[in-house]
């Protein structure tokens, strides 16, 4: 509610005061008072489903949801009781009785929040009879697989899915006890309109939602003499490591992350940064040409494997806009068993190309049939970063005391700009640095492009580039990450309600760092941590723009003649289809390729 | 206008309709035509006659005898009989003590007081009884706040369920500026056992509409939903047609009476969730959604349908309105008891000798509904217990059965009025099997929306099963008071709360019947 | 192929359960189809999902094919005790289905539902849009024997 009345109220005895509109949750988080919650999650709209955090209110009959009831004034509240806690443990009782409880094999395991609040307190699932009915795991498509058997109906999915997201893929099928959470006409994910993003695994509490492994395979290729297994890790994934291991969160990780690589057993530890800038290079000359050439603006940055997906589903209409462009991935893919494979002189055949992102939606990037330019499948793995950390840990690796190691040759080294991809904004700042060098001949006075940094939901400037020959232009950009930002955009893009050049998007909330392949329960706030830690990184690093990175220029000098060449526009660049909105499925090809 | 010397009621609704009325009343006609009594013999088609199972049923007026389980064979003996020789047909007739000792209430009857009576399809028979005078006067004679005045001294409280005082909750909403507010009829009636507010639509629907016109005078909304569900085709049928004929009157639409005053009233159908019952979870069906309850506050008077204040009340609160309005709050709140005012209309079923249903003053004992309006326990039997307020009721024993039937006088004893719905039950009935069945309906129509709820009642299905099945424990009795006593404090909306009274009641009042199972 | 039944209504969403009635009335088979969803999907601007959530939350609409006949025997407490179960079992032996189900022959579909409101006359079925009161064995004998000769 937007207005400044403040409430007062009383929690445990404890006066508190906070806005009208507060809920007793969010005004008992503000006086330090802890009441348990299991569906509640911060960043999302309260499903109310659990009742765990219910508390008693003075005069009230009956207990109520603390997450969304909003305080009034006067209000005498009981957080914990003895009641309240015989009704908390009954009702996280009730939902054991209801979910498949294999602790020890659950990709949740140790993560878990039922698992954390049935242990503190204390629940004893014994009383009960146990309802669950087992239902099949829905596991047909590359990126995410649901098993039934665990969810808890908490609606976290389904409220990111809709409201967040608005992708609609998932939603629930019958109701009361048999409803489920499901796909349309119960099809599963691989035939539903599912992007692929991963927000509902990041979001769901219990591990009824988890990426399709690879971890198998790829032990599989790391152990067989045969292979030859190089690797590449996304920007986002550095400024995640630390906070798995007990290190400083707010620091990058980048040297252990290549020795960790290495103890694994990867032949070659490259870097995503690396193709992120050669992306850069690429797309800047697409844009800059765009503009020169009077092509269709706006250009929309393609990085973003869900945002591509999102965009094939529901906006086909502006596939032309979208930068034919590769992601990083799939460049580093195209060139790992070309370029790498030529200088190396290695039988690309038995090259293994595995790559480790914050994203379940590369999975199915990977796996897409047009993916093969380099006369292979590009990317043969995709690992998220939760994969990536458990190798680390069953291979028993000490990360935290690792030394720092650098990267590969070739395909390691990297800017700055091609750090920051890994933060909303990012690709955006990494493209204006490079085309302002471009169009002006020199380097922007100040390389930070703070417009465009920071988790606002939709970013919009307008930047005045004094061009060598086009006079003074003036750029405007916008920035959305998460997709119901991104789908309020390009509505505006549709409509023609406003006149961009230059769009980026990135499909999960926070930009890569929020990915469906990131840390269970990744907050907003973890994520806007995450993406500091990387600016922090661009600024430290001593080249910060694509165009300066050495191995991006010998790769052009040695290989792939100048940007937007013919071979560029062979391993480099793609096309796109138009998708159903009811199953996903491609339809037809609505952009071609060069 | 024609001057008859009879006239005969029939009773049209969907009892009768199964039993073949209109084939009965087609050839009633033709024998009254073929015997020259057109003329003198008036078919009046009206609304429930509040008799079921008994099929087919007529009532003749000025005689007030009535016919029940008449055949098409029947026709010419009654013609004959009753009308050419004034000798009532003895075999056919409803037990004649028993209608003249109760009347079936008609002298107090309030809403019901045209059901039965007047052709609900024709408007001019309503406004003939009075109709539409109180929505005259609301509209012309009081302003807004007077009207909300009358309804709060009038002591009228919610029919739903809940008892929640109508005047009260359009106080809420009456005063707040907005552009747009909106009343809304909840005819979502799915409670068990209940259909109290199916007769009313089906016989009187004019009279709903007349307590929805001066409802959105009141708080100022010029549009006002009837949701009704989707299994109610006729009402839906005569619905229609009353709103039509309101309009083609001028009691509807622009500018009514001559006043400032713009109402337009529409139709939203169902599709079977008992859920949407309930106030905002009946708003989001009609919004298009899976009926989901909303979190309450905010509750619907202040932010309801489309977001804006929203008057959500019953179909029976409706139609009591336009007596107050014409009649004033004092004659109102002479009917009932203290705290209580008003008609009760109910619904007594099962093992009775003379299902039905019967409008009493608030307060009137259940024994008094059960023997005097049901007849009593058929058979030769011995009443064992009566599931009063629905499948979200009480089981009543025996010595219960004195209890006043209003909201104060029934919370002495932990029960609850409910939709009025009163289901007897006789010694050969199981308390077991009839709380199997209630737990049943529960898990079926949980919504899902809440944990407790959901996972609450198919707990209780299980363990009543078991308990049924004679696989049950002694414990597990425990179990279910338990749990559903957790699913009163935790759940989401009344439905998952309302298992308890069931549940705990069945279990305390008729234990002998559960450990019977478990030897 | 749906375009008439939804263009009756105004393309706001508060419609939707209006138009799922109408698909489904008019379809043979009784039913709501993916097609049909897609076509409403498109109208209303509501995604397939959302309408797929309704359908399946609602008793009276089916997301698979039905027999001509909807049987909707009412299992509520008032008809259960007036031997409800009784009639059930005797629907499940002459028709030769499970709850849910449809006969061979694509005549009947049979299901269970809550109360009617017609509790008066337990126990109760509905077919389509007639109710049948007061049942028993024989009488559901004769009332599925008489739809089966109205059928040839």
């Amino acid at each position: 509610m937007a207005n400044n009345k403040m409430i007062k109220l009383w929690i445990d005895n404890k006066e508190v005061e906070v806005p009208e509109g507060t809920t007793i949750l969010s005004a008992a988080q503000k006086a330090d008072i802890h009441i348990p919650t299991l569906c509640y999650h911060p960043d999302l709209e309260p499903s109310a489903n659990c009742g765990v955090c219910v508390v008693e209110i003075e005069g009230q009959p009956v207990p109520k949801r603390s997450c969304c009831t909003p305080v009034w004034e006067g209000m005498k509240v009981t957080s914990n009781s003895v009641k309240l806690r015989h009704l908390r443990k009954t009702l996280v009782e009730m939902v054991l009785s209801n979910h498949d409880v294999v602790c020890p094999t659950c990709n949740q395991n140790n993560k878990c929040e039922l698992q954390d609040l049935a242990y503190l307190l204390g629940v004893d699932d014994s009383r009960l009879p146990k309802i669950l009915e087992k239902k099949p795991i829905d596991d047909a498509g590359f990126s995410i697989v649901r098993d039934p058997n665990k969810c808890i109906s908490c609606g976290r999915c389904i409220t990111v899915c809709q409201q967040v997201q608005t992708v609609n893929a998932l939603t629930i099928n019958g109701r009361g006890f048999d409803g489920t959470v499901t796909t349309p006409f119960d099809k599963g994910m691989s035939e539903s309109p599912c992007v692929n993003c991963g927000q509902c695994v990041v979001y769901c509490p219990v591990g009824a939602l988890r990426e399709k492994s690879n971890t198998e395979e790829v032990w599989d290729a790391l152990l067989d003499d045969d292979k030859y297994v190089v690797v590449q890790e996304a920007p986002a994934i550095r400024a995640t490591l630390g906070e798995e291991f007990g290190m400083d969160p707010e620091k990058v990780t980048v040297g252990k992350m290549y020795a960790a690589l290495r103890k694994l057993g990867f032949d070659r530890v490259f870097d995503t940064n690396f193709s992120a800038d050669l992306t850069i290079m690429e797309e800047g000359t697409e844009l800059i040409t765009r503009l020169k050439e009077g092509g269709k603006l706006p250009l929309i940055t393609s990085c973003s494997p869900g945002w591509i997906k999102f965009m094939e589903t529901y906006f086909p209409g502006i596939a032309e806009n979208v930068s034919t462009c590769k992601s990083p991935q799939q460049m580093f893919g195209a060139l790992v068993k070309t370029y790498f494979a030529e200088k190396e002189d290695l039988d690309p055949a038995k090259i293994v190309s595995v790559s480790i992102m914050p994203c379940t939606a590369k999975k199915f990037e990977a796996n897409r049939p047009e993916m093969k330019d380099s006369g292979y499948q590009d990317v043969d793995y995709v690992l998220t970063t939760r994969e990536f950390v458990k190798m680390i840990k069953e291979a028993g690796i000490d990360f935290k005391n690792l030394p720092e190691e650098k990267a590969d040759d070739l395909m390691g080294a990297y800017t700055g700009a091609g750090t920051i991809f890994g933060a909303t904004g990012g690709v955006m700042e990494a493209a204006v640095r490079t085309a302002y060098y471009v169009l002006t001949g020199r380097e922007m006075d100040n390389l930070n492009v703070e417009a465009v940094r920071g988790m606002k939901g939709v970013k919009e400037a307008s930047l005045t580039i004094p061009t060598k020959d086009l006079g003074e232009v003036s750029l405007n950009v916008a920035v959305a990450h998460g997709l119901g930002n991104a789908r309020k955009l390009m509505e505006k893009v549709v409509s023609g309600e406003k006149e961009y050049h230059f769009i980026e998007v990135m499909a999960c909330p926070g930009g890569c760092v929020g990915g469906g392949g990131q840390p269970f329960g990744s907050s907003l706030a973890d994520r806007a941590r995450r993406g500091m830690s990387l600016y922090k990184e661009d600024s430290d690093l001593p080249l910060r723009c694509s165009h300066q990175n050495p191995a991006v220029n010998k790769a052009y000098e040695s290989y792939l003649g100048e940007p937007n060449s013919e071979k560029a526009h062979k391993l480099l660049h793609t096309y796109y289809f138009q998708r159903s909105t009811a199953n996903g499925q491609t339809q037809k090809e609505v952009t071609h390729k060069h | 206008m024609k001057f008859y010397r009879s006239h005969i009621l029939i009773g049209i609704d969907d009892s009768s309709l199964q039993s073949g009325v209109k084939e009965i009343e087609n050839s009633l006609r033709q024998e009254l035509d073929k015997n020259n009594l057109s003329d003198e013999v008036n078919i009046l088609e009206t609304g429930t006659l509040g008799y079921f199972g008994t099929g087919v049923s007529i009532t003749v007026y000025p005689d007030q005898i009535t016919y029940v389980n008449i055949t098409k064979e029947d026709i010419p003996e009654i013609v004959s009989e009753h009308f050419l020789k004034g000798r009532p047909v003895r075999r056919l007739m409803l037990d004649k003590e028993f209608t003249s000792k109760y009347d079936f209430g008609y002298k107090r009857r309030i809403v019901l007081e045209n059901s039965g009576l007047i052709d609900p399809e024709n408007i001019e028979e309503y406004i003939g009884t009075g109709g539409y005078e109180g929505w005259e006067k609301a509209l012309t004679e009081m302003k807004p706040n007077q009207i909300v005045e009358e309804v709060k001294q009038s002591g009228l409280r919610g029919r739903g369920g809940a008892g929640f005082p109508t005047g009260l909750k359009w106080s809420f909403t009456a005063p707040l500026e907005v552009e747009q507010k909106y009343v809304v009829v909840n005819a979502d009636e799915g409670e068990p056992g209940t259909f109290k507010d199916r007769l009313i639509m089906e016989g009187d629907p004019h009279k709903l509409l007349e307590g929805v016109m001066i409802a959105s005078r009141a708080v100022g909304a010029s549009k006002a939903y009837i949701y009704i569900r989707g299994e109610y085709k006729l009402c839906i049928q005569r619905l229609q047609h009353a709103i039509k004929q309101a309009y083609d009157y001028g009691i509807l639409g622009k500018n009514i009476f001559g006043s400032d005053f713009n109402l337009d009233i529409y139709l939203k159908i169902g599709a079977g969730a008992y859920v949407c019952g309930e106030e905002t979870a009946l708003i989001e069906s009609m919004e298009g959604n899976r009926g989901n309850p909303r979190n309450k506050p905010p509750f619907p008077g202040v932010e309801g349908a489309w977001k804006a204040p929203t008057v959500v009340n019953n179909v029976e609160t409706l139609a009591n309105v336009p007596s107050i309005i014409k009649n004033g709050a004092d004659w109102y709140a002479a009917f009932g008891v203290e705290g209580c005012t008003g008609s009760k209309v109910y619904t007594i079923l099962g093992d009775v000798k003379h299902p039905g249903l019967c409008e009493v003053d608030m307060g009137t004992p259940l024994r008094t509904i059960i023997d005097g309006y049901g007849g009593g326990i058929k058979d030769g039997k011995e009443f064992k217990a009566a599931l009063v307020g629905g499948a979200a009721g009480v089981f009543l024993p025996n010595k219960m059965l004195d209890v006043k039937m209003d909201f104060n006088s029934l919370q002495e004893y932990a029960a609850v009025l409910g939709s009025g719905a009163i289901l007897v039950m006789n010694e050969d009935a199981d308390m077991v099997d009839m709380l199997w069945s209630v737990i049943r309906f529960f898990r079926h129509e949980s919504c899902g929306k809440c944990s407790p709820c959901a996972n609450g009642n198919e707990i209780l299905y299980r363990l009543i099963t078991d308990i049924r099945n004679g696989k049950g424990k002694e414990e597990d009795l425990e179990h279910m008071i338990m749990l559903s006593e957790t699913m009163k404090e935790s759940s989401f909306c009344a439905l998952g709360q309302s298992l308890l009274l069931p549940v705990k009641s069945a279990i305390e009042n008729f234990r002998e019947d559960f450990l019977a199972r478990m030897k | 192929m749906y375009e008439k039944f939804i263009k009756k209504y105004a393309p706001t969403k508060d419609n939707l359960i209006y138009i799922l009635h109408e698909i489904q009335d008019n379809h043979p088979q009784q039913y709501v189809s993916e097609e049909a969803v897609q076509e409403v999907s498109e109208y209303l601007k509501v995604s397939p999902a959302h309408i797929y959530g309704v359908l399946t939350f609602y008793t009276m609409f089916s997301t698979k094919p039905r027999g001509k006949n909807i049987i909707r025997l009412c299992e509520s407490p008032p008809c259960f005790l007036r031997g409800s179960e009784q009639i059930l079992k005797k629907l499940k032996e002459s028709l030769d289905v499970k709850i849910g189900e449809t006969t061979k022959d694509g005549l009947f579909t049979l299901e269970l539902c809550a109360c009617l409101g017609v509790c008066g006359n337990a126990p109760v079925m509905m077919i389509n849009e007639d109710v049948y009161g007061d049942l028993t064995e024989k009488k559901v004998e004769k009332i599925i024997n008489d739809i089966k000769g109205r059928q040839e």
